[in-house]
Order: structure tokens, then C-alpha cells, then sequence
């Protein structure tokens, strides 16, 4: 075999000449999946409304398909504990300037833990069906629960 | 280095999260919720690897990434090779001149789970931190290799059910006890490892920042509930891990330097060990009248190694 290593031409990550051989000090390129367009600052300082998502970024895909029930998000209860933002699986509970905002029903697999972490009473979020209208499901609220003795 | 403000969940929450929506890990799984709160407890650049498991195979399903820092996909075994090796070349090029951001702050962090590094992937591990990289190793602790259906692991505790340890009429599940990787870690001469959890959100976040603002190798555990192999449901993810933490069948520490314990839970009210089996289906055969001894063999483990942790923590040395 002299005709070098044909694993990278093959992958078309570059071409290599007739008797180039790849040392063993060179690093072959994978793939690589870029999660931003361009050249991208760290994304620590960038809110997800400020980001140039790549089509490769999961943010830009959905698995709302996942879900049977929903969690509804009652603003007039919430303290903004941020319970529900620490504890979301999804990175569904969308949170800006320590303000609980809503849910990211695009990311969100209906999990029910939200619910479960939440202090208020009544809760500031409940499960319902998916197919259930959000007003519909505020209307029906539960009225604040008496302690029990 | 840039960690993040942990004083109270407000000021914790205004992180922009690096770790995307619509990955494919089961509702309610705790992998996520872990290295969700690691990459907010600093803003530095993150260099990650994953050792194969399901955060790195539901994070990476082509053609999509959930992850907005550079991130490695690896073999099983292969994370803290990847993670500790990226650190040294780093270092390396600082030193030749050819980074071109030399001032930019990095910190590099490898994902596993409990069976990569337990098992498969722990003499790379084992070699990682003997060599002493500035890396900090996690351990997702879920107790079985989950992404291949339920396998038992060296993680997995005495009593419960998996696929390889099956629970019947002839046995009573796992018999071999659990690991204890925190000490072996420690036995390393590590400058900081940990064993700690997702529902005491507070303590998790400042050993992760101990871990990434101490220069060297560290490692940390951390308890992973799963809701398809421990069989319970997604919305209690929080719940069954608060009883891991009450009952001290996951009792939360640190070793400093190889021998400086401190405990970081004390629960006010320490619950019997039967409210976290009965909670999870991998252990509801224990609860047969024949399998009353396994249930007692467990509370006792826990005793001794509560008291143990205690006697470890006044002796100071
Ligand atoms: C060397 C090697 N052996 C086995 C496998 C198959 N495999 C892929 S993921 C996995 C289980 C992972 O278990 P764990 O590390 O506990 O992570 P979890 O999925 O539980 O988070 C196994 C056995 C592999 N990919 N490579
Ligand atoms: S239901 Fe689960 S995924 Fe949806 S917002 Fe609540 S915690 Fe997040
Ligand atoms: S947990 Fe409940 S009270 Fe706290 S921020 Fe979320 S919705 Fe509001
Ligand atoms: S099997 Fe367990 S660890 Fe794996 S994604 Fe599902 S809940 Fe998470
Ligand atoms: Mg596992």
C-alpha cells in the first residue's frame, strides 16, 4: 500500500495527494456539527431570543409530539421562585430577569415535575390534557387548599 | 473564572442555558436536570466529553446537537481520556503561543454514567486523575446501564431488579453491594470529590463550582433517579430523590485532598429506608415476606455508613 491513507479522502474532510500519508501526529477531522451559524461568541452571554441558532441545534427542533398532558402556567399565583426553571428537564421553563415567563411547549415532553416542585398553593402550574384551551384550563382552577389538621 | 451567583435560585435562573430542548432523553430524567446546573454554574467556555450512555447518545441524535459549547462525542470509555487530553493540548498551545484567544477562561468536564465509569471506563478514568489534568469528572449515577435496556452495574445496590440481576423466585435481585467509587477517587489523592444531588440544588451547584475553581483532577457523583429502569413516574424524578437523600441511602459529602470529609445533608427527620424501595418499582419484590432480610440487610448498610461518615468527619484527619 503506498498509496496513503484513504480513510480521510474517503470522508472527503480533504484530499490527499498520490503519496501523502497521514502521520501519526496529525489529527484526522470527524464531523463536526456546529450548534451556531459563523463565528459565535460564548453563548453564556447571549439569551436564547439573541443566539443565531444553527439548523443542527436541537432548540430548532421539537418533540411537543412527545406529549399527552400539559402543564398550564397560572401568572397570578406564581412567586417566581424559579423552582420550576431549576428543575425542568427540557430547559422548558423560559425565565428572564428572575421572572418566570411560560413554557417552551415546543421543548416541553410534559414530564409533570414542574408541577410537582412548585410551592404555591393552589399551584401556579397543573397538568392537563393536550388538547385542553389554555382559558379553559384557568377557569378552572382549584381554589387555595385549607391545611389539613 | 467566572462562576455564577448561587445565593438564592432568582439570581441563579438568570444564566442563559447552554443545554438545549428537544434532546431525546426520557421525560422527567435527571441526567439532564444535572448537567443543566453544571453548565450554569459558570459562564467560563466549557470544553465537555460524554462517555457513551444516554446523555451523550439522546444529545447527538444526527443531525442535531443539544449542546451550545464545544462538546465531544466519544466511545463508552473514552470521556476522561477525551476531556483530560483536550486540557493538556490546551495547555500546550498556551505555552507555544498558537491559541488565538490565550486569555479566554476554559474549563474542561467529562459526563459518564455509572457504568462507564464504574466499570467500563474506569482504568481511563483511574488514569486521568492519577495523571492530575485540571478536569472535573461527573458521574451520572443511575444504577444500571440504562441506555442499553437495564444491565446491572457496580453502582447497582443490593436488592433491586434488572435485567441482568432479575428479581423471581430464585433470587432476590442484585446480591453484590454497591461500589463505593467516592472513596476510591478519594484514595486517589484527588483535591476534591463529592457525591451529590440534584434535589438539594444549592449544594450540587457550589461542590460543581468547588470542583471547576479547583486546579487538578476532580470527581464527582452525583445521583441520577430514572424513571424507565427504577420504575416510577416521570413527575417524581424530584420526589424519589429527596427520599434518596432523607433515607441516606445517598447521603451528601465532599473529601478534600483525599482525607478532609465534610458531610453537606444532615436530613431533620431521617427517614427508613422502606419509603425510598417502595417508592420504585426495580424493588417492589423485596416487600414479599421471604425478602424481609434484604430490606433489613439495606437499612443496616446505610447505618454503618452514616456512621462511619460521621466518625470520618469529627476525626478531622
Ligand atoms: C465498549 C462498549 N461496550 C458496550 C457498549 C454498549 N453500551 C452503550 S451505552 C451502554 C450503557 C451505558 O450505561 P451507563 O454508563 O450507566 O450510562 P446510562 O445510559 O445509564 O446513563 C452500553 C453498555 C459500548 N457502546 N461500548
Ligand atoms: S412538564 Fe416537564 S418538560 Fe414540561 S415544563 Fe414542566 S418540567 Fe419542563
Ligand atoms: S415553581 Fe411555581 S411559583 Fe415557582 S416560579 Fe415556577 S410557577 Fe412560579
Ligand atoms: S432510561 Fe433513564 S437515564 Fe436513560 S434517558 Fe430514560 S430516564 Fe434518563
Ligand atoms: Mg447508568
Amino acid at each position: 500500500m503506498s498509496k496513503g491513507v484513504l480513510a480521510t479522502d474517503k470522508r472527503g474532510i480533504r484530499e490527499l495527494g498520490a503519496e501523502e500519508k497521514v502521520g501519526w501526529d496529525e489529527v484526522t477531522q470527524g464531523v463536526t456539527l456546529n450548534s451556531f451559524v459563523g463565528e459565535s461568541e460564548n453563548a453564556a452571554f447571549l439569551k436564547a431570543e439573541e443566539r443565531n441558532y444553527n439548523d443542527f441545534n436541537s432548540y430548532t427542533a421539537t418533540v411537543a409530539s412527545w406529549r399527552i398532558i400539559k402543564p398550564v402556567y397560572n401568572r397570578d399565583i406564581c412567586i417566581d421562585c424559579q423552582n420550576c426553571w431549576v428543575w425542568c428537564p427540557d430547559t422548558s421553563i423560559i425565565s428572564r430577569d428572575k421572572q418566570m415567563l411560560g413554557i417552551d411547549y415546543d421543548h416541553c415532553k410534559g414530564c409533570g415535575v414542574c408541577v410537582e416542585v412548585c410551592p404555591t398553593n393552589p399551584k401556579s402550574l397543573l397538568m392537563f390534557g393536550e388538547a385542553e384551551e389554555t382559558e379553559a384550563a384557568l377557569a378552572s382552577w382549584p381554589e387555595k387548599k385549607k391545611k389539613e389538621k | 473564572m467566572a462562576i455564577t451567583s448561587i445565593k438564592n435560585l432568582k439570581e441563579f435562573s438568570t444564566n442563559n442555558d447552554r443545554f438545549e430542548g428537544a434532546h431525546l432523553l426520557c421525560p422527567g430524567c435527571a441526567h439532564s436536570m444535572i448537567v443543566r446546573e453544571l453548565m450554569n454554574c459558570t459562564d467560563d467556555n466549557l470544553v465537555l466529553a460524554s462517555n457513551t450512555g444516554c446523555l451523550e447518545v439522546s444529545t447527538a441524535v444526527y443531525p442535531y446537537t443539544s449542546w451550545d459549547t464545544s462538546w465531544i462525542h466519544i466511545g463508552f470509555e473514552n470521556a476522561a481520556t477525551a476531556a483530560s487530553c483536550a486540557e493538556s493540548m490546551y495547555k500546550a498551545r498556551k505555552r507555544k503561543g498558537t491559541l488565538k484567544d490565550p486569555d479566554a477562561p476554559v474549563k474542561f468536564v467529562a459526563f459518564g454514567g455509572d457504568g462507564s465509569t464504574y466499570d467500563i471506563g474506569f482504568q481511563w478514568l483511574s488514569g486521568a486523575m492519577e495523571r492530575g489534568h485540571d478536569f472535573t469528572y461527573i458521574c451520572l449515577d443511575n444504577e444500571n446501564y440504562a441506555n442499553t435496556g437495564g444491565q446491572r452495574s457496580s453502582a447497582t445496590p443490593v436488592g433491586a431488579h434488572t435485567t441482568t440481576a432479575q428479581a423471581g423466585s430464585v433470587s432476590y435481585g442484585k446480591k453484590q453491594k454497591k461500589k463505593d467509587i467516592v472513596a476510591i477517587m478519594a484514595a486517589h489523592g484527588a483535591p476534591y470529590v463529592a457525591q451529590l444531588a440534584p434535589n438539594k440544588w444549592k449544594s450540587m451547584a457550589k461542590g460543581f463550582q468547588k470542583a471547576l475553581e479547583t486546579e487538578g483532577p476532580c470527581f464527582i457523583n452525583t445521583v441520577s433517579a430514572c424513571t424507565t429502569e427504577w420504575k416510577f413516574d416521570p413527575k417524581d424524578t424530584i420526589n424519589i430523590t429527596d427520599l434518596a437523600t432523607d433515607t441516606l441511602m445517598f447521603p451528601i459529602y465532599e473529601i478534600i485532598d483525599g482525607h478532609e470529609l465534610n458531610i453537606l445533608y444532615r436530613p431533620k427527620n431521617v427517614l427508613k429506608v422502606e419509603d425510598y424501595l417502595g417508592a420504585q418499582g426495580r424493588y417492589r419484590h423485596l416487600f414479599k415476606p421471604e425478602n424481609k432480610h434484604v430490606i433489613e440487610r439495606i437499612q443496616k448498610d446505610i447505618d454503618e455508613k452514616w456512621e462511619l461518615l460521621q466518625r470520618r468527619e469529627e476525626a478531622r484527619i
